[in-house]
């Protein structure tokens, strides 16, 4: 029972971080129709922004701030820089080719996948960052929290599911209930006719990207709190998010969320309960089992093309 | 009313309206005169004339250096012409992003590495594995293309990505598959054959220095590979495909079934790239997970995309820039060559256009010298730096390469440059060529200072920068054809 | 002889019901209309007869064998052959390879012959191209001569509509569907097209089923006439009859019209 719990919290917690990174797939692909290969190393440089601030305001072990701050400061540091580097990212890499075919901005994102892992390589080394180091493992963030039977609920754990789900919900509320999210949802369903409508095209994809690159911040800094962060993680974690987008249909936030939790409890389950090292099989074969028999996956909805 | 027209000139009907644009819309300015002729001439030359003249030159390289080391990047240079080709199939042809082509490369080194080694004690003659180990490449591209049948681009990029990932984590992992070591895990298999013929091992080394024998195998492969892709791209499946590529639907109510032409485009391009595993796996008579990985898929798709997709003459080209390139770039000198090279190349390239490039030139030159004397007047230590290889001379006297790099230099400075170099894409006209100055010094700082001190990243930060300028500015590369798209 | 017969076909997107219990036979030699006011189900049904959409009712045969819930390509391989509203021609593909590549339904040289150029590769290859010749000839000197190897984005719009029959020919068809051939040309391209659907029937021996909106054409080519309004059959039969049904008219220009006729 214990394993069963711990596997669950552990689900969660991972799949929490899934969801952010997949809101931030299913949003860009809601809007522009195109898969941002890059989005996972933006949640890497977020989880490195993050290691910045620790450092800039930590030192070496005793942080000079409280640690509640600490960590606000971390998130929204990591938010803004990641905002700023998907605003760049769009801009200059994707827009150019919005009229492209659909494979060209594809591979441009390929390439700034691999420009921004060899770039933060250059600049950090692969050496892996980890947290721990700032003493954080002491810090209340690990100890406080609650006990389900002999599983310890750490607050960090907490923190990130509910934080992930708060941020959906609030996505979704701003998707579904105000002008600006009409515009969202106008110009994913018809990019020409929003324009000709109106709407300021070029603002809302912005706006989708800042978005986006903010929850791929804050999710890489959740994460790295929990585990150590290299300059290469961004190729996997990125693979993870947008099979989670994809499971939970892409371009539905509640279907991020759903996705990014099942793909949670996939891989923290068979790693427990069959084995770590085939918990990529299984993710692999719920994907493809998804693609086959429904591939618009649990929310989204059916693509209807007139002939 | 065949080919036999001279150029320029067509019969047909009399003039009207669209027939004066048909006839003029695909006119060529044609430099006049023996250029012209010349020109003319080249055009005419059937393609196989080239796929000889090109192998009959490779097979002298070897007489021009005795080097193990340049005949063993020309054979790893093959190599990727190799899975290039078998890339173009897949991306080119058939208009699929294939993005684990490069674990099909990986299945035919394993395949290879298990039934040709002492790991199970399988010792397959070449004759027999070779040909299996394609027919198994081309069930799992055939395997991996079915679920293909009902996605579109994005979705399929995504499962083939998987797969690559999944090809990854089961040879990692593969040192304990219920108790059996069928991949040898992390540290991979060993002590795989060398290609053999009945009795006679084609050795991979002698004395070790790399067998040149190998590379001759390799240009083997390759001719035979060139040439029966080629034959099947002129026949009615490669019509089929380029009409799937245009147009699925119409393609299909025209007869031709498109799921199965996405499926065998998949199988080519995965047999291919099977053929060319056992080929590495025999040569470097060892087999690591790590090598086939992201890394290498976009090495092999820059070098596609480079030479210009669909083009088997261009992926060709491709490989042979950027394997080179990249080789070099492993050596700081070199680097440095290649940089300055690259630079004064292209502006000489884009001079053309714009005599005013000419002058931005000079103005760095004169912008360097003096940024160089006034920072090394101010402390000697700033100019300092020592730097070898070739073209050292000119970060010595030119480049400002301080002795000692602080630390916060070489992340301000590198993203200073990409922040300049954006703004330089923004603006226009005068602004941009005096903008351009400080940009071309900052590079050259950047290049030598931050880049050269860490080759392994940056030889792929400068592919990386390649693919993305090509989507951008060429994205039919090099030798690709220019394709009209129907928005 | 019927060639193509379709039974109480019924299709809804939704709630929405497309096609509504339609019944429709073309017999050889025959050329059929199908008209009635946008939205009438009239591409939908080029599409069922197609295999892209599948019925939710109904049985479509052709030569009385079904071809519900055949893959488009195989119906087409049967012998059905169409061209598209909007037309789809390959547009970087030259004009020759567009009618040449038709062909690959009824050619049979496969990968491996192909790889080693067989003499049976190489005939099959000179007779589909004979075959693309003949197809283009028919259209005059309008897609010969050194038009053969531009690509088809060079055309001009009507060019690109005789291309798109000339390219549903060449897949040997026993019915050909065309969908709005005359669509956005002039009075004397409309004419010589009007001519040119003729000509397939009486040179080519094709049966043909057209959807046209121009009166002009229709009243030129057809043996019979089949009007539809939201997706149901409303008349059927010459081109007079149908014309002056009371329906038909009420159906293009409203009740008050009809009344008044």
């Amino acid at each position: 029972m214990d394993t069963f719990l711990q596997l669950t919290v552990d689900a969660l917690t991972l799949g929490s971080v899934y969801a952010l990174i997949a809101l931030g797939y299913t949003l860009v692909y809601g809007v522009l129709k195109l898969l941002n290969f890059a989005h996972g190393d933006v949640f890497m440089v977020g989880s490195f922004i993050g290691f910045g601030v620790l450092q800039l305001l930590g030192g070496t072990s005793k942080p000079v701030v409280p640690v509640w701050l600490l960590l606000v400061l971390m998130v929204l540091a990591a938010m803004v820089g990641c905002a700023v580097l998907g605003v760049v990212i769009e801009r200059f890499a994707y827009r150019p080719l919005r009229d492209a075919p659909r494979i060209a901005p594809l591979i441009s994102a390929l390439g700034v996948s691999f420009f921004l892992a060899n770039s933060m390589q250059l600049l950090f080394g692969a050496t892996p960052r980890n947290y721990n180091i700032f003493d954080l493992a002491n810090a209340s963030l690990y100890t406080n929290g609650f006990n389900i039977g002999n599983v310890h609920v750490a607050l960090l754990r907490i923190i990130t599911v509910v934080s992930a789900f708060v941020l959906m919900v609030l996505l979704w509320l701003l998707v579904n209930r105000t002008r600006t999210g009409k515009a969202m949802r106008a110009t994913s369903y018809d990019r020409e006719a929003a324009a000709m409508m109106g709407i300021d095209i070029d603002k809302v994809i912005v706006f989708t990207f800042v978005l986006g690159s903010a929850l791929a911040g804050a999710g890489g800094v959740l994460q790295s709190l929990r585990v150590p962060t290299t300059v290469a993680i961004g190729f996997v974690v990125g693979l993870k998010g947008f099979t989670a987008a994809v499971i939970g249909g892409i371009g539905s936030i509640p279907g991020a969320m759903a996705g990014g939790l099942i793909l949670g409890f996939a891989e923290s389950f068979s790693q427990g309960y069959i084995s770590t090292k085939w918990s990529d099989l299984i993710v692999f074969s719920i994907l493809i089992a998804f693609m086959i028999f429904r591939p618009q996956g649990l929310l989204g909805r059916a693509d209807i093309r007139k002939v | 009313m065949t080919d036999s027209t001279p150029h320029g000139m067509h019969e047909g009907p009399a003039v009207g309206q669209d027939e004066w644009v048909a006839r003029h819309a695909e006119r060529r300015i044609m430099p006049s005169g023996p250029l012209g002729t010349i020109e003319d001439r080249i055009r005419r030359v059937p393609w196989w004339a080239w796929l000889i003249l090109f192998l009959a030159a490779a097979s002298t390289l070897p007489a021009f250096s005795s080097s193990g080391y340049v005949r063993y990047v020309a054979f790893s240079t093959v190599l990727y012409m190799l899975l290039a080709l078998g890339l173009n199939v897949v991306v080119g042809w058939g208009g699929l992003l294939d993005l684990g082509f490069v674990a099909f490369y990986g299945i035919g080194a394993y395949a290879y590495a298990i039934l040709d080694s002492d790991k199970f004690g399988i010792h397959l003659p070449t004759l027999v594995s070779l040909p299996l180990i394609v027919v198994v490449g081309a069930i799992v591209g055939f395997l991996l293309g079915l679920p293909s049948r009902r996605l579109t681009g994005d979705y399929l990029a995504i499962v083939t990505l998987f797969f690559l990932q999944l090809f990854q984590t089961i040879t990692t992992n593969g040192d304990d598959a219920f108790g059996h070591n069928v991949t040898g895990g992390p540290n991979g298999i060993l002590r795989i054959d060398p290609f053999h013929l009945g009795k006679h091992d084609l050795v991979v080394q002698h004395q070790g220095i790399f067998a040149v024998s190998y590379f001759y195998v390799a240009l083997a492969f390759f001719a035979v590979v060139f040439v029966a892709l080629r034959f099947v791209n002129q026949s009615r499946t490669g019509r089929a495909w380029r009409s799937q590529r245009e147009d699925p639907l119409a393609a299909e109510a025209m007869g031709m079934p498109v799921n199965w032409l996405k499926l065998m485009s998949f199988s080519f391009g995965a047999a291919v790239a099977a053929l060319t595993g056992t080929l590495f796996a025999a040569q470097a008579a060892s087999v690591f997970p790590l090598t086939f990985y992201f890394v290498l898929l976009i090495i092999v798709y820059t070098m596609v995309i480079l030479g210009g997709s669909g083009s088997q003459a261009g992926v060709v080209a491709g490989a042979l820039i950027v394997s080179p390139l990249l080789e070099l770039l492993r050596d700081p000198g070199k680097s440095r060559v290649i940089f300055f090279v690259g630079l004064v190349g292209g502006l000489l390239l884009m001079s053309r256009r714009s005599r005013a490039l000419g002058m931005v030139a000079i103005a760095t030159l004169a912008f360097g010298f003096a940024v160089h004397e006034t920072l090394g007047a101010i402390d000697k230590s700033w100019i300092a730096g020592e730097h070898q290889g070739g073209f050292a001379g000119v970060t010595d006297h030119w480049v400002v390469a301080p002795a000692h790099l602080a630390r916060w230099i070489a992340p301000t400075s590198y993203i200073g440059l990409i922040a300049v170099v954006l703004l330089v894409t923004l603006v226009r006209g005068r602004t941009r060529l005096v903008l351009l100055v400080p940009t071309l010094y900052l590079a050259a700082f950047v290049w030598e200072n931050v880049m050269l001190a860490k080759p392994e990243p940056a030889r792929y930060i400068v592919l990386g920068v390649i693919l993305i300028a090509l989507m951008i500015l060429r994205p039919n590369g090099l030798l690709g054809e220019r394709r009209v798209e129907i928005v | 002889m019927s060639i193509l017969a379709l039974k109480g076909v019924s299709l809804s997107f939704g709630g929405l019901k497309v096609v509504d219990s339609l019944d429709l036979q073309v017999n050889e030699g025959e050329i059929v209309s199908v008209i009635g006011p946008n939205g009438a189900g009239k591409t939908t049904l080029f599409n069922l007869i197609t295999g892209i959409y599948r019925p939710d009712e109904g049985e479509i045969t052709l030569d009385d064998q079904s071809i519900v819930g055949l893959q488009p390509h195989v119906i087409s391989q049967r012998g059905v052959s169409r061209t598209f509203q909007t037309l789809r021609l390959f547009l970087n593909m030259s004009v020759k390879e567009n009618v040449m590549a038709a062909a690959y339904g009824h050619t049979r040289a496969g990968v491996f012959r192909s790889m080693l150029r067989t003499p049976g590769m190489r005939r099959e290859e000179r007779e589909i191209e004979q075959l693309a010749q003949e197809r283009l000839a028919f259209f005059g000197k309008r897609l010969m001569g050194y038009r053969w190897d531009q690509p088809a984005y060079s055309l001009s719009y009507a060019n690109r509509r005789r291309l798109e029959i000339a390219r549903a020919t060449a897949t040997n068809p026993r019915i050909l569907l065309l969908d709005e051939p005359a669509a956005g040309m002039n009075p004397s391209e409309t004419h010589e097209i009007t001519e040119l659907i003729g000509e397939l029937r009486t040179e080519g021996g094709y049966t043909i089923l057209v959807i046209e909106h121009d009166m002009h054409v229709v009243e030129g080519i057809s043996d019979r006439v089949v009007a539809l309004d939201h997706g149901v059959k409303i008349a059927e039969g010459s081109f007079d009859a149908v014309a002056t049904n009371e329906k038909v008219v009420e159906a293009y220009l409203g009740l008050q019209t009809a009344a008044t006729k």
